[in-house]
């Protein structure tokens, strides 16, 4: 069992958990995630790791309500618990000082963004981030962010904040105005991954994506999360999860991740009535 | 002494005060004692054992037949040597407690080896009584004991010797480390057990489907093991959560046991593999035995919703038998064993096979898959085989499948699962260099003691064989708790 410590909105759906995990706090580096199983009829389900803090023994995950276990996860409150927790899993992301690094999140992707974000500055970096959502409210991380960028942007859709467009868009931009670019990690929607790849394919920017397949171990044993990687089989949870962005197949991944949509729409509903019940 | 009647055949009908007074000749005339199961046509629905057991009665008819070898050489087709002249005897006695606890001194698990174990290929090989009649059931004889102690609350627990101060990590709790860590309490030193998934047991509760294993004996024989004081921490992957020189170094283990099991699952490398609807055997039967996703929506795992859909598994092991069967329980319409030999090379159990058969399971041999077609949605709609006849033996021994030649056809399937075994997980030799692994990633070590080429490190199960059994994996922990007790004390095993 695993307490929780705080549990905070960060926005309308996205909430920010600090949970005791005195194992994972001390062993978990950027890119890595664990396997959360909220009570014992739970599934399994992997949510990258935000921030840790070793002395406090605490873990922080953020999580957008989806499904019904991020949306289960995300009606609990400090104090309450958290049957299992596993982790941390999954190779770290690549850190090395390439130059200049961009670090791009999506929605809720900025929350896996941030910590390789922090790695790649202490590790000698120029960092860039980009910080994409929606609209204004939905906009996470910002402080943060900016706290370990050397040039930080804000892209919301509807123009509400800061830049009025894509993360994609930001992105062409500071190469159109010759800033050499030596790494991009990109983090978020695969449609916005998939993007974000397109950009860098012609100048050839070393890019990297973390891919969020369906799991059920997160340890290599049951070959559920595998994705094409150059033409190759690939498992997410011990292989990845990040993979050179110009060589994932996005639309298996996409396609993939429709397995139980009628299933996963069920339980949502289910869960959904059982809220409204109480 | 028990009085007790001989049913069958019915010429023998006779009371006997004692079944030492029944002559060679008597006992050979006892058929084979058929262990009772539910009904085919039943169990294909359900998730229940298919297998019933002995009643007492079975059992001492069954336990007469043996004729008691002066040297039985079933002793010998034993991995774990269970001494099994004795048992029966004790069972035909209608001490059956006593053969519980005579079992026990070589093997912890009987009660799920009674009913795992390949008999047929170890002991109930070896039993004289194969070359003119049908062997001794020894299995289910082990079975019986086991389940009469532990249904009639007889268990009992075994002494712990005085502590010895030593402290070891096993690593993974599944057959090869819950054996280990039973003998290494058992001589007093603090063992704990880590495991990587929420829940203990490892294959035999991820793997190992409810209807061939119940979990509660699973559970049950874990509770035991508690009792004696063996730690148990779940949700901790070694390698990743702790490796084995933290445990060596930080956390001050003397010694660690390797038993994590088989890992990462093959595919069969051939086009569509990713489509919606394949699956590898460890997923499936991780989805519903472990997650319990055949009590979807209660339990929150979904998995694919085999009713009335067409499911070929393609292999020809017991996994496959076993995910086949649970897809004939989840409402399959037609359930397939796709196998690119003929049945008679088949690696399964016989008596899995013939289960299959009863429950509806249609065998299509001599088959290979050459792709994977799906519709535009990427949804899995057929394979394309090719059929095969045998040639020559091959370097296994087992006849070559050899195409034929303009054979293709299409099989219409809605769901595939993968079963043609497991390579190793990466995680402890990417993590712990020093320990020597082969060219197929398994941990090398010394058959004798299980050391491996790291000090104080030993490994056992399937991460040094490979694929295999669940008896296997016991002795191979068994011996490493012998030899990790010998280095730790140290005992020279040679005076």
């Amino acid at each position: 069992m695993h307490k929780i410590v705080s549990a905070i909105f960060l926005a309308e759906n996205i909430k920010k958990i600090e949970i005791e995990a005195p194992r994972i706090a001390k062993k978990r580096k950027a890119g890595q995630f664990i396997m959360i199983r909220v009570d014992q009829t739970g599934e399994r389900i992997p949510l990258t790791i935000a921030d840790a803090d070793p002395e406090k023994g605490t873990i922080t995950i953020i999580v957008q309500g989806m499904g019904k276990s991020t949306k289960e996860l995300n009606t609990k409150e400090a104090g309450d618990t958290i049957s299992d927790i596993v982790g941390p899993l999954g190779a770290p992301s690549e850190i090395e000082n390439f130059g200049t690094a961009v670090s791009i999140g999506g929605g809720v992707g900025t929350a896996i963004a941030y910590p390789t974000a922090v790695a790649l500055k202490k590790a000698g970096n120029y960092v860039i981030t980009i910080n994409g959502a929606r609209s204004k409210d939905l906009v996470i991380l910002e402080k943060e962010m900016n706290a370990v960028s050397d040039e930080a942007y804000i892209t919301t859709d509807d123009g509400s904040y800061g830049f009025h467009g894509f993360v994609t868009q930001k992105l062409q931009e500071l190469i159109d105005s010759g800033k050499k670019i030596d790494y991009v990690l990109a983090i978020g929607p695969i449609p916005m991954m998939k993007a974000i790849a397109e950009v860098t394919r012609p100048y050839n920017i070393k890019t990297m994506v973390s891919l969020n397949p369906i799991m059920v171990d997160g340890t290599g044993m049951c070959g559920g999360c595998r994705v094409t990687v150059n033409d190759e089989i690939k498992f997410a949870c011990v292989d990845g999860p990040e993979f050179d962005a110009h060589q994932v197949d996005f639309k298996n991944l996409t396609d993939r991740n429709k397995l139980y949509l009628p299933e996963e729409k069920q339980s949502a509903e289910a869960f959904a009535h059982k809220c409204n019940l109480q | 002494m028990a009085f007790f009647r001989i049913n069958t055949p019915s010429f023998y009908k006779k009371t006997i005060m004692c079944p030492q007074h029944i002559t060679t000749k008597e006992r050979l005339a006892i058929p084979r004692q058929e262990m009772p199961s539910q009904n085919p046509d039943v169990r294909n629905k359900n998730f229940k054992e298919v297998n019933l057991g002995y009643t007492p009665e079975l059992a001492q008819q069954e336990a007469l037949r043996c004729i008691q070898c002066k040297d039985p050489s079933c002793i010998k087709g034993c991995p774990v040597n269970i001494k099994i002249d004795q048992f029966i005897k004790l069972i035909a006695d209608g001490n059956f407690l006593g053969a519980a606890k005579k079992i026990k001194e070589d093997n912890v698990l009987p009660a799920i080896c009674g009913r795992v174990c390949p008999q047929e290929d170890q002991c109930e090989k070896a039993c004289i009584l194969t070359k003119k009649h049908k062997s001794v059931a020894i299995g289910n004889l082990e079975r019986f004991a086991a389940d009469f102690e532990r249904e009639t609350g007889n268990v009992e627990l075994p002494a712990v010797k005085a502590s010895t101060g030593k402290k070891i990590a096993v690593i993974g709790s599944g057959p090869a480390g819950l054996s280990c860590a039973n003998d290494l309490i058992q001589l007093g030193h603090s063992v704990t057990v880590f495991e990587a998934l929420h829940e203990l047991g490892g294959v035999l509760v991820y793997g190992i489907p409810e209807f061939r294993l119940p979990k509660e004996i699973v559970k049950l024989e874990i509770d035991g093991l508690k009792q004696l004081g063996v730690k148990f921490i779940t949700n901790t992957v070694a390698g990743r959560s702790i490796t084995v020189d933290e445990l060596l170094k930080e956390e001050d283990f003397d010694a660690v046991f390797i038993g994590v099991g088989a890992g990462l699952p093959w595919f069969l490398g051939i086009p569509g593999e990713n489509l919606l609807g394949v699956y590898s055997a460890n997923e499936f039967l991780t989805r519903v035995n472990l997650m319990k996703s055949y009590q979807f929506p209660d339990n929150d795992t979904p998995v694919f919703n085999c009713k009335g859909k067409n499911v070929a598994v393609f292999g020809g092991g017991n996994t496959a038998m076993d995910a086949v069967r649970t897809a004939k329980r989840l409402g399959a319409d037609h359930a397939y064993i796709v196998y690119r030999r003929s049945e008679a090379e088949m690696p399964a159990r016989i008596e899995e096979v013939h289960h299959a058969q009863e429950e509806g399971i249609e065998f299509l041999m001599l088959m290979n898959p050459l792709e994977f077609l799906g519709n535009e949605q990427q949804w899995l709609t057929g394979a394309k085989c090719l059929k095969m006849e045998l040639g020559e033996p091959d370097d296994s021994g087992r006849r070559r499948p050899v195409p034929i030649k303009d054979s293709e056809f299409i099989l219409p399937i809605d769901m595939a699962v993968i079963s043609i075994g497991n390579g190793s997980n990466p995680l402890i030799k990417q993590t712990t260099p020093d320990i020597e692994v082969s060219k197929r990633d398994t941990i090398v070590v010394d058959i004798n003691t299980m050391a491996t080429s790291k000090e104080d490190v030993y490994a056992g199960g399937d991460i040094v064989t490979g694929g295999a059994t669940v008896i296997l994996a016991m002795g191979a922990g068994r011996t490493a708790a012998k030899a990790i007790h010998e280095k730790l004390m140290g005992i020279d095993p040679h005076e």
